[in-house]
């Protein structure tokens, strides 16, 4: 089965209800993050504790030892999933068979406990109802939080329907539920082992926080006499205080819950009555509350990330499930799609090319575009898309093509690897570009003959139901040079970044926002500056955008000394010289590119605020506009910019609440991937064609957004600085 | 009324919770409106405050099996959450506030911390010795595993509050 068909399959099965509950989820989280008084500050403590935890890890896996030896408890330390298996084994015993009972634990899948302990001959049952659902049905969690996020309650009521022939066929959630309470809560007053996960452990105090929902984890430890706990090295903490804003954080993050239901603070092993459930005789308070406890902590490849300065930051990661509920793709596929092994979303690239290996993560990393929006959705600040890129440039290191002679004279590239001909051919965009304008129109429509589309298809997986940019022939920088403009009395002096996109496609943007400049009092220069990076970056071609991001610096500094601020059309170039290049320069050439660089209706924004004469330019009477505003220019923070200049200019503006719109640059060209992106842009489509917004403009700020609404409505969308000009 | 306890009842409002707001002497009266059916407990051990007699205190795990209701003290609240710090006691309060369909929990109205900061300071300072084993509890039970939000899943799906005034 190709790529395409298994996206496909999974759409078609899973895509509605994981999209329902992954939207609802993110709705959530930002709903209640607002209610918060320093969300920023809070994430900032919670990434500093996690960074002193990981440095110190070694110290405070010795620290916490101590402690719960010193509570009545034993730590185990193992090394790879067979180890701890072995030793939860021991535990458990093979005398004779028991009943372990389980909360929801992704340590525990990872590890895959279960079918060891039942190799044993030991019944193990998981009590988180999610969890059960896909234990009864056995299929694996599509979602690190809410694991069954794929079946929906029909589907959950025909599997029980089927398996347990209950008297009454159950129908809905209130049933469901209740059914599957009383199951358990038996499976639960009967056994003889509790198993929990831990989302915190305290090296202080050995105090485990557990986020539930239901109270199974409480059961789970309150109904036995021995506990096991097992927890990835990374959870430890070193104080109780510090899980102060991690309980504050965790569930708003996740599921969008203020906090969960129960917070369990337990400092195992955990005291209360051991009871015999049937006992009609003993009070309570006669039973003695001895309990064993075992605290399996799991390395299997976290320490060697530790020691991985890209993959390191993965092990903050509090498997909140944010960066998969805010991710555009994911909401469309799900983990099953979106994952590996054991993880999936943006961060479980990390954990499964740390834990799996490459070619695990590899299978679904391409899924991550970088369009960012994870990164203010992580609780602990983490750059998952960074994390992506550097596994998706070690995974094209490991490929080998023999069809490199096809794109070589296209892609002079500074890979020392040999990445997939598709990647390369997306990664060298600005050398297809250069040759696009050099040759236009005659490349367009040799590029548009079927011929040549089913040869891009078969060669380099580009999707032939796309329509390809349209170079022109002069570009931006040409008919800058061309011009005879200057401008008396200029308030400011800037550099338009002649990005590769409104350099050699969407040339009248750029035009329109060198006349916009200019009539606002800027002396503006269009030079010939090199390409920012972002297209082979996107690729994983890191050594090709350090190189792009060198000749950048080089090419804008004599600019920038010269007291030139650097005006940015394409959001994901600004998001470059912003975000990446902090990973690609050293921070003496990174700085002063970040410090002086604007998106383009920033800069007019800022002129206006400094007194700049708004009369000059055409205004909108109330003209009605629909703006979708760019990914990464939302986590820049700049899409209110753009809608307040709009309002000043008089335009009546409503905006999309999408997190992308679905291509992301190459992403919605690539044959695999054309209908997840197609599937993504259905949700703009339909917020900009219903009845408030079917009639109005429909402007975008990033070349790839306008692409995709250019397929996905009947009108042509344009920038925004376009409408200033008209 | 304190600010913060004033927070609290809010909270407390809004993630589910009924509360009533009583005297020492009228506590059993309104635990009494709290519950349903057979109705277990463990002592409040607080001077002048007791349990009505239809509570079967310390009981056996059988009659907890049959119990509906569970009435146990709280250590405080957590005003800006509406959430309640229960603390596992030899009397099984764990096992009452868990395994029945309706909690009732009894709070001191000085016990009341304005926000998890204050909770956290608490419990720095007091785990293990006090607080080795506490629940911060919001709201019943509940779960979305089963394609819509239900209450009461694993544990009670009715929390009341019974806060005692000073």
């Amino acid at each position: 089965m190709s790529k395409a068909e298994r996206l496909r399959e999974i759409m078609a099965a899973e895509g509605a209800a994981v999209e329902a509950n992954t939207q609802g989820f993110n709705q959530g989280r930002y709903d209640s993050v607002a209610d918060l008084e320093d969300y920023e500050g809070l994430k900032d403590e919670a990434r500093s504790i996690k960074e002193d935890a990981i440095e110190r890890l070694p110290e405070l896996i010795d620290q916490l030892q101590e402690t719960v030896e010193a509570n009545g408890g034993t730590v185990y330390v193992a090394e790879d999933e067979a180890d701890a298996n072995q030793y939860m084994r021991e535990v458990v015993g093979s005398d004779s068979a028991k009943t372990v009972v389980k909360s929801k634990s992704m340590t525990s899948e990872e590890i895959e406990v279960n079918e060891a302990l039942e190799a044993d001959g030991h019944d193990v049952v998981e009590t988180d109802l999610g969890e059960w659902v896909l234990q009864v049905a056995d299929e694996s969690p599509s979602h690190i939080v809410a694991p069954a996020i794929h079946k929906s309650r029909e589907a959950i009521a025909e599997l029980f329907n089927d398996v347990f022939e209950p008297d009454e066929p159950l129908e809905t959630a209130q049933e469901l539920t209740r059914f599957a309470r009383d199951m358990l809560g038996e499976r639960i007053r009967d056994a003889d082992v509790g198993m929990t996960g831990a989302n915190f452990v305290t090296a202080d105090t050995g105090t485990m926080a557990l986020v539930t929902s239901e109270g199974n984890a409480r059961k789970t430890v309150a109904a036995t006499d021995t506990h096991i706990a097992v927890a990835g090295v990374e959870k430890i903490v070193p104080s109780v205080d510090d899980l102060q804003p991690f309980v504050e954080l965790i569930g708003r993050s996740g599921t969008g819950q203020d906090i969960t239901s129960y917070v369990s603070l337990f400092t195992p092993p955990v005291d209360g009555p051991v009871v015999a459930f049937d006992d009609d005789e003993t009070p309570l308070s006669a039973f003695g509350d001895d309990r064993e406890f075992h605290l399996v902590l799991i390395d299997n490849g976290r320490m060697s990330m530790r020691e991985d300065d890209d993959l390191r930051e993965t092990l903050y990661c509090i498997r909140c499930s944010a960066c998969s509920n805010v991710c555009a793709n994911f909401q469309q596929v799900g983990g099953h799609a979106f994952g590996g092994e054991t993880y999936s979303g943006g961060i479980g690239t990390g954990w499964e090319a740390g834990i799996e290996g490459l070619d695990v993560a590899g299978e679904f990393n391409d899924l991550c575009t970088g369009c960012s929006r994870c990164v203010d959705a992580c609780p602990v600040g983490i750059d998952i898309p960074w994390i992506n890129t550097v596994v998706r440039d070690r995974v094209n290191g490991t490929s080998e093509s023999d069809l490199d002679f096809l794109v070589d004279g296209l892609t002079p590239d500074e890979e020392e690897t040999s990445p997939p001909l598709q990647k390369r051919f997306f990664g060298n965009f600005e050398t297809v570009t250069k040759m696009g304008s050099a040759l236009a129109p005659v490349s367009n429509w040799l590029a548009g003959t079927t011929l040549s589309r089913q040869a891009m298809d078969r060669f380099l997986g580009v999707d032939s139901r796309r329509d390809l940019p349209q170079f022109q022939r002069e570009t931006l920088v040409e008919w800058f040079a061309d011009r005879d403009v200057t401008v008396e009395d200029s308030q400011r002096r800037a550099v338009l970044y002649p990005d590769l996109y409104t350099n050699h496609v969407q040339v009248e943007r750029g035009k329109a926002a060198v006349r916009v400049l200019e009539a606002l009092g800027v002396d503006v220069v269009v030079p010939a500056i090199a390409s920012s990076g972002r297209a082979p970056l996107s690729q994983g071609m890191i050594s090709t955008a350090r190189e792009h991001a060198e000749r950048v610096a080089a090419e804008l500094e004599p600019h920038i000394q010269n007291g030139r601020d650097v005006v940015v059309v394409e959001p994901s170039d600004l998001a470059m010289f912003e975000r990446e290049y902090e990973k690609l320069l050293d921070d003496e050439l990174q700085e002063p590119i970040a410090q002086h660089s604007y998106e383009v209706m920033e800069y007019v924004f800022g002129l206006l605020e400094n007194g700049a004469d708004p009369s000059v330019l055409g205004a909108g009477s109330g003209e009605r506009v629909a703006y979708h505003s760019h990914c990464q220019q939302r986590t820049l923070g700049l899409e209110e910019h753009t809608v307040a200049v709009l309002d000043r200019f008089d335009f009546d503006v409503v905006t999309s609440d999408v997190e992308c719109c679905g291509m992301a640059g190459s992403f919605g060209y690539k044959s695999d991937y054309y209908e997840v992106s197609m599937a993504v842009g259905d949700d703009l489509r339909e917020q900009f064609t219903d009845p408030e917004t079917a009639d109005r403009t429909v402007v975008a700020s990033g070349t790839s957004c306008l692409e995709q609404l250019d397929s996905l409505l009947e009108r042509r969308p344009t920038h925004p600085v376009e409408l200033l000009v008209e | 009324m304190s600010i913060d306890l004033q927070a609290f009842e809010q909270s407390l409002t809004s993630v589910g919770v009924a509360a009533a707001r009583v005297p020492p002497d009228e506590v059993a009266a309104a635990i009494e409106q709290f519950t349903t059916g057979p109705t277990v407990g463990v002592s409040l051990d607080r001077d002048g405050v007791d349990l009505p007699d239809s509570v079967d205190v310390d009981p056996t795990a059988a009659a907890l099996e049959e119990a509906t209701t569970g009435v146990t003290p709280a250590a405080f609240g957590i005003a800006d959450y509406g959430s309640l710090v229960l603390p596992s006691t030899d009397g099984g309060s764990e096992l009452v506030s868990l395994f029945v369909d309706h909690h009732v929990a009894v709070l001191d109205e000085a016990d009341v911390v304005p926000d998890m900061k204050a909770a956290f300071e608490r419990f720095a300072r007091d785990i293990p010795e006090a607080y080795g084993d506490a629940i911060i509890a919001t709201g019943p039970s509940a779960t979305a595993d089963m394609g819509a939000l239900v209450k009461g899943a694993h544990g009670p799906s009715e929390v009341r509050v019974v806060v005692v005034e000073a």
